[in-house]
């Protein structure tokens, strides 16, 4: 912890040194947007820095800074001199305060609540408080307990060390000529000298990715645990080592996306529920090598960017260009993230701020000639992965032979190494392949020789290497060594190569290359489906079979969902073929008409339609669409509807809310067309064409009544609705005893008793069925 | 005239060539090259100065001359090169014979005079050493044209 706040106060330091231009000049023109822009950044990194590291009069300090800035960036408050004043005077402070951390003194905090207090007051009394408030008193500055060096240097002394490996080599060569003991000892000493010299001097310049990531899992927890939420955090790759340089500009970066993937993606339990999803978010961070370049993944299983509402957003930042912002294509429009201002939540957290972050993330790798890629997945989550530049990694590797040439492979994809011939292996041909069966797992094989364009000859070595998506088998002649290698990028013309991932120079002094694992994979034709091949091993399988549902855009452009099971098929649909006949909606195709139900309001269709041919087995009815979406499963979560109706309840799905359709209820409204008859012998009409009086179940209990009293109703010789058509009247009125009438015109009301004293109790099936077959006859009659 | 630039002056495939001196960081004897399969075709391989390592070009193919009886590789016969460095990357651009370093003012080659694709493309201009004609090459292109 200490070496972080070391760090932090370093930074700090550095920054606010930069920075003080910055201000100068911000206070000279505060409307240029520029320096504001970079004073928000200051203000915005130290707050997360000083989040985590538990300063809390610091992130209080920042927090209302940013809070002050973000206003003016937002054109809400105009950037007036005592509101310079009073943001130059935290800035001050903050300077004050770390200088004050690391001289280990106390600083007199009294005045702060002035500091603060000068920030918020109304841009029309201004006020002079603020800078008085900020007399400097900074203490006398601790000795200095670290020294900033330049890489340059660093670069020198590496090389140097290189040189004395390379020239003890050549020592000990003459040596093993002249056989000389005595000075063998002395060599010897000088050996473990220089290596134990080369660890530190590598050490000044490399530190293993772990540094960056040990931070995390204690971000994760902290920033979890505020925000009421579930994250299961997993780090892979960490023993990789870097430029100390890279690790440094990947700090923020990596933070300020973590926070940001707890507080903008990964949803609430509930919310993760009602998805389908499990309540735990998942979150990974990883660090690979690939090719030239080092990527660090932050992938997170939450809802992903809406990108149509972060470019409503902007349109109500700056209507101005609506325009070019509603002509921007899905990639462009994510990437508007990383537009400096951007709120991608309404409201500002402690935890992440205003999604600000993004563009501080992107300055801070781009500085590196890095960049930060995005992979999103609305509703399922977003991957960010931050590429840097291998400028030099120290990695773990195997050494091997082909061919007569030395080549390593990082150790970090070696899954397993086989001498042939092995009993627990056999390599065959299929077709073209090559496949070798290690422990009754298939790989395919690929000979290192042949993708190096060397005549193959018969393996004598496989190496089995995991690469994304899969593994396989590669031959070789022979495993030489497993040794640290100072990896360096080899020159682009070498680098076209695409299976190489750089060069190394070990203590042989013959240069080596470093095979690119998945480059060689590629160059050998193998492919693997990025399917979830990496989701597998989870612990909590899931419960029950999803239920599916068709997810689509309804005819009144509403998204809504209906089970899968309840459709039969989907068929296009002409404008043409819809008309209206009867006071229904038909769909002209082929020799039969198809009755349309939908949970819209039914007309002629403007453009064209698909149609959801419905299961029903005895009719044709199909529910017309705009677009059929997506198939999801449905959440064990259903809110049920202010009314009961075709409309069954409310799911989330992708974090949205989406109606979903009751099949039979949505059936129901073709009762009566003729396509469609209830249990198979309540046709509309009943033999001799007498008409079937109508029974309508009114009020808050007919879809209790549609469960329990309709098989008993239909048998009574009625049809049984629960909503009427216009221009239809129901013969009979099933309500509740205590049920309000309005609203209906029916001639008679059976009303149902809820105790078993009343006149007709509602579980009273007989009585229930005498009354209404006395009706029945008496409306036919 | 100007008083001119110090350059290195060599023969490749027969022809005398110069390099400008501000771009050669060293001159070493190139001897064991590990090869580089599947690089691009104007790559040798790479060899070790001191403690770097150093990307080889193979001259001759990038000038479009017929190789040499042998160079590079494991032939064993050191052949002599001038080290330069672009992007952070060191190559070496070893040559037949390297004979001497001079100053020289390098003006456009004689109008009517043309080298080929290959030589136009590295070309800087031209000298005149007693009598004969020189051909300044520009080692940034050459580097460049190795793609």
């Amino acid at each position: 912890m200490d070496d972080i706040l070391q760090e932090f106060v370093a930074e700090t330091r550095e920054t606010l040194d930069a920075i003080s231009g910055e201000i100068v000049a911000w206070e000279a023109d505060p409307a240029d947007r520029a320096r504001l822009d970079a004073i928000f950044r200051f203000v915005h990194t130290v707050k997360g820095s000083c989040g985590f590291l538990d300063l809390p009069r610091l992130a209080r300090l920042s927090h209302a800074a940013e809070d002050m800035l973000a206003a003016v960036r937002a054109g809400d408050r105009p950037p007036d001199r005592a509101l310079v004043n009073a943001v130059l005077a935290i800035v001050d402070r903050i300077g004050e305060i770390v200088e004050a951390i690391d001289a280990g003194v106390a600083l007199d905090d009294s005045d702060e609540e002035l500091l603060l207090a000068a920030l918020t007051i109304p841009p029309s009394r201004s006020i002079a408080a603020g800078a008085a408030a900020a007399a400097p008193n900074a203490p006398a500055r601790a000795p200095v307990r670290s020294i900033r060096l330049s890489v340059d240097l660093l670069d020198r002394m590496m090389n140097g060390v290189s040189e004395m490996v390379l020239a003890r080599n050549e020592l000990a060569r003459r040596l093993r000529e002249t056989g000389d003991e005595t000075v063998a000892t002395a060599l010897d000493r000088l050996s473990l000298t220089i290596a134990d010299l080369r660890d530190t001097v590598s050490r000044t310049r490399m530190q293993p990715v772990e540094t960056l990531f040990s931070a995390l899992p204690r971000v994760v927890r902290d920033t979890a645990a505020t925000l009421g939420k579930q994250v299961a955090l997993t780090i892979e790759g960490g023993e990789v080592e870097l430029d100390r340089e890279m690790i440094e500009m990947l700090r923020d970066p990596l933070v300020h996306i973590v926070r940001n993937a707890l507080d903008h993606g990964i949803e609430p339990p509930a919310e993760r529920r009602a998805a389908g999803k499990r309540e735990t978010g998942r979150l990974a961070v990883s660090a690979r090598q690939s090719g030239n370049r080092i990527i660090v993944e932050i992938a997170d299983d939450g809802r992903g960017i809406d990108t149509d509402r972060l470019v409503a957003k902007l349109i109500a930042l700056a209507p101005e260009r609506e325009a070019e912002l509603r002509a921007s294509g899905e990639k462009a429009r994510l990437d508007l993230i990383f537009e400096p201002g951007l709120s991608i939540r309404d409201s500002a957290t402690a935890t992440s701020g205003r999604g600000v972050g993004m563009d501080v993330v992107r300055n801070n790798v781009a500085q590196v000639r890095g960049r930060v890629t995005l992979a999103n997945q609305p509703g399922q989550g977003l991957t960010i992965a931050i590429e840097v530049p291998l400028t030099l990694a120290i990695l773990p590797a195997i050494v091997i032979e082909t061919g007569g040439q030395r080549f390593a492979l990082p150790r970090q994809a070696v899954n397993e190494i086989v001498a042939l011939p092995a009993r627990v292996v056999r390599v065959d041909r299929i077709g073209g392949a090559l496949v070798a069966t290690v422990r009754e797992r298939q790989l395919p094989m690929v000979s290192l020789e042949t993708v190096l364009g060397l005549p193959a000859r018969d393996p004598a070595m496989l190496v089995i290497l995991d690469v994304a998506g899969g593994a396989f088998a590669l031959a070789i002649d022979d495993v030489v060594d497993s040794e640290e290698l100072v990896i360096r990028p080899a020159a682009p013309a070498v680098m076209a190569a695409g299976i190489y991932a750089g060069q190394t120079l070990p203590d042989s002094g013959v240069p080596m290359l470093l095979l690119d694992v998945a480059g060689i994979a590629e160059a050998a034709g193998i492919y693997f489906p990025r399917a979830d091949a990496d989701e597998a091993p989870v612990a909590a399988p899931p419960a029950d079979p999803p239920r599916l549902a068709l997810l689509f855009d309804d005819i009144d452009g509403r998204r809504r969902a209906i089970a899968l099971g309840a459709i039969d098929r989907i068929d296009a649909v002409s404008p043409g073929s819809v008309c209206e006949a009867g006071g229904r909606w038909w769909l002209r195709n082929g020799e039969e008409p198809v009755a349309l139900v939908s949970a819209a309001a039914l007309g002629a269709p403007r453009r064209a339609w698909s149609a959801l041919r419905l299961h029903d087995e005895s009719g044709a009815v199909a529910c017309p669409i705009l677009d059929a979406i997506d198939i999801v499963a449905l959440p064990a979560e259903i809110v049920p509807p202010a009314t009961p109706g075709v409309i069954a309840g409310v799911v989330m799905i992708a974090g949205e809310p989406v109606e979903l359709l009751d099949p039979p209820v949505l059936l129901e409204q073709a009762v009566g067309t003729g396509r469609i008859g209830r249990t198979g012998r309540t046709g509309h009409s009943l033999p001799g064409g007498i008409q079937r009086p109508l029974c309508l179940l009114h009020g808050a209990e007919a879809g209790w009544m549609d469960v329990f009293l309709r098989p008993a109703i239909e048998a009574a010789g009625y049809r049984v609705v629960r909503r009427l058509d216009t221009g239809a009247a129901a013969d009979v009125v099933l309500a509740m005893e205590d049920e309000d009438r309005a609203g209906i015109a029916a001639g008679r009301i059976v009303r149902l008793g809820r105790s078993p004293g009343d006149p007709l109790y509602r579980y009273d099936r007989a009585a229930l069925i005498a009354a209404l077959a006395g009706d029945a006859a008496a409306a036919r009659a | 005239m100007t008083a001119g630039t110090l350059h290195l002056v060599a023969s490749v495939g027969g022809r005398g060539v110069l390099f400008r001196a501000g771009q050669v960081e060293a001159v070493i004897d190139v001897a064991e090259v590990v090869p580089t399969p599947r690089a691009v075709a104007g790559v040798c391989g790479l060899t070790a100065l001191r403690s770097r390592v150093v990307t080889v070009i193979d001259t001759w193919r990038v000038l479009g001359l017929p190789a040499p009886s042998s160079h590079g590789g494991s032939a064993g016969r050191r052949r002599r090169a001038v080290i330069t460095r672009m992007d952070g990357h060191l190559y070496a651009v070893p040559v037949d014979r390297l004979e001497d370093a001079a100053t020289f003012v390098v003006a456009p080659l004689a109008p009517g005079i043309v080298t080929g694709e290959c030589w136009a493309a590295v070309a800087d201009g031209g000298a005149i050493r007693d009598g004969e004609p020189l051909i300044a090459i520009d080692l940034a292109r050459l580097v460049a044209r190795v793609r």
